[in-house]
């Protein structure tokens, strides 16, 4: 599985650390559902927004859509967005 | 039909044709007392536990594929006990007695092999937290032996003692741990709970729930709509698609674990060998092959493969402690997916649907725990109240704090 980081280009997944289902962004405000928001989760079979960290590579928190049925991963981007 | 040495050597002086199938095709009824979703290792043996403590008489067994399609053939068939959590080492100690006497209580042979397991230590400080483990297997009534390094090598005599990663200092022997025939294990519980009347129903996916005023009254299914006003759901890696359609969602992800087996050999791994620091454990099977696994992949996956670099990790480990291994060809590899969740211990418990009861969360265990978890189950779904042995399995711990902290990394997701 290679995943393509913005900055790095296509890069093998060993360069990347798993984060969390992109939902993880989301945070309730206070007094929100902070169980739900950390725990409960969607898991789909399919499309499933996330994040990665290019931990190996430009240290870069990244987001983007991966299929958990096939691993095809479209290219990532800057979590918090171009500066 | 009741097996026995006298039974197969009557069959073989007449040709074998005294056999029969081990249970019946059945077909679907419009209503049950109990469903069961899932035709693997906690599903079959929480109908036949339902069947035979709780006396149950009409009890389907709703399986989308064919029995032990699942993950109940896809792991690496190890049993033993566990330590150090309570709610899960008492959980783990009641299976593994239960799998010393299944084979006689499902008249079944599961090839229950108690070879015994060693788990390494590399350090002086790693031997002294595996002597406070193995004191707390002791005293939890399991058994355990602390070996040192020529104790281990007259047991173990080709691991590369001198390694200069992790130089083995020893091991903890759990001799009652071992393995048994995973495959065995479901046909066993089959055959057992038709033979009590349980309907095992193939080929029969669950595609959505009837939900009346907050209460389950029974599933739609690809053979048609059945009633049922008690429905247990042991769908492994697959709950989290389940549950979305009964409305709400788990605190699950679904994770691939891979494994591996090499082609056939004499024996010579005598021991389930678990090597820790390097992620990494080994038995022989009966049929020669060694079935080595590592860790999971680290990302959430339905694949049923798992990618190269845990498989290149895996290979590396059993390299760097086996080196006399390295010849042997890899026959085949898989990857199971399980329902991974932020604890890594199960949930055995009600859902927030009323009727509905939830087996699942089943990653590191899933395996060693059928016995235990289909007996809980049942008694769960039966009596509406936790068996004692499952009593922390609860699906609300990650509101209340009451967590299972299986891999010591805190209730986070990605960390295991």
């Amino acid at each position: 599985m290679r995943l393509t980081c913005p900055l790095c280009g296509a890069r093998d997944r060993r360069e990347f650390t798993w984060v969390g289902a992109a939902a993880l962004r989301a945070r309730p405000a206070p007094g929100g559902d902070f169980v739900a928001w950390a725990h409960e989760r969607e898991n789909p079979a399919g499309p499933l927004d996330e994040l990665w960290l290019h931990s190996a590579g430009c240290g870069a928190l990244l987001c983007g859509t991966r299929d958990t049925v096939t691993h095809a991963a479209a290219p990532l981007t800057l979590a918090g967005g171009e500066r | 039909m009741h097996f026995s040495g006298y039974r197969v050597l009557a069959e073989a002086l007449r040709g074998g044709k005294g056999w029969r199938p081990f249970w019946r095709k059945a077909a679907p009824a419009d209503e049950y007392d109990a469903i069961i979703i899932g035709g693997g290792g906690h599903g079959l043996a929480t109908a036949y536990y339902l069947a035979r403590e709780h006396g149950l008489n009409r009890i389907a067994v709703l399986e989308k594929g064919w029995v032990g399609s699942g993950n109940v053939g896809r792991n690496t068939t190890i049993v033993r006990a566990t330590y150090m959590i309570p709610g899960n080492q008492e959980f783990y100690s009641a299976s593994l007695k239960m799998w010393e006497t299944l084979a006689q209580d499902l008249n079944f042979n599961l090839m229950y092999s108690p070879r015994g397991l060693l788990q390494l230590f590399h350090s002086d400080g790693q031997r002294d937290a595996f002597a406070r483990r193995g004191n707390a297997m002791l005293i939890q009534g399991d058994d355990a032996q602390l070996l040192d390094r020529e104790g281990l090598r007259r047991l173990v005599p080709y691991l590369d003692y001198e390694q200069s990663r992790y130089p083995v200092h020893g091991a903890l022997l759990h001799p009652r741990g071992g393995t048994v025939r995973h495959d065995a294990v479901a046909w066993a519980y089959a055959r057992a709970a038709d033979a009590r009347g349980v309907d095992i129903i193939e080929n029969c996916e669950v595609t959505g729930f009837d939900i009346t005023q907050g209460r389950v009254t029974g599933v739609q299914t690809t053979r048609g709509a059945i009633r049922a006003p008690r429905i247990g759901m042991a769908v492994a890696g697959r709950s989290g698609q389940l549950v979305a359609r009964a409305g709400f969602r788990l605190p699950v992800e679904s994770h691939i674990l891979q494994a591996f087996v090499t082609e056939g050999l004499k024996p010579f791994v005598h021991h389930v060998i678990s090597y820790g620091m390097g992620h990494f454990y080994i038995s022989q099977s009966d049929k020669g092959g060694l079935v080595f696994g590592g860790d999971i992949d680290f990302y959430p996956s339905y694949a049923q493969r798992g990618n190269l670099p845990m498989a290149e990790h895996v290979m590396e480990a059993a390299m760097t402690l086996m080196p006399a291994i390295g010849r042997a060809r890899v026959l085949r590899n898989w990857g199971g997916i399980m329902d991974m969740t932020p604890d890594g211990s199960p949930i055995i418990d009600q859902s927030p649907v009323a009727g509905l009861y939830l087996n699942t969360g089943w990653n590191y265990g899933g395996f060693k725990a059928i016995p235990a978890s289909g007996l809980s189950f049942a008694h769960l779904i039966a009596t509406g109240a936790p068996h004692p042995l499952a009593r922390r399995y609860r699906l609300d711990r990650f509101a209340t704090g009451a967590v299972l902290d299986e891999e010591g990394t805190g209730a986070t997701h990605h960390l295991h």
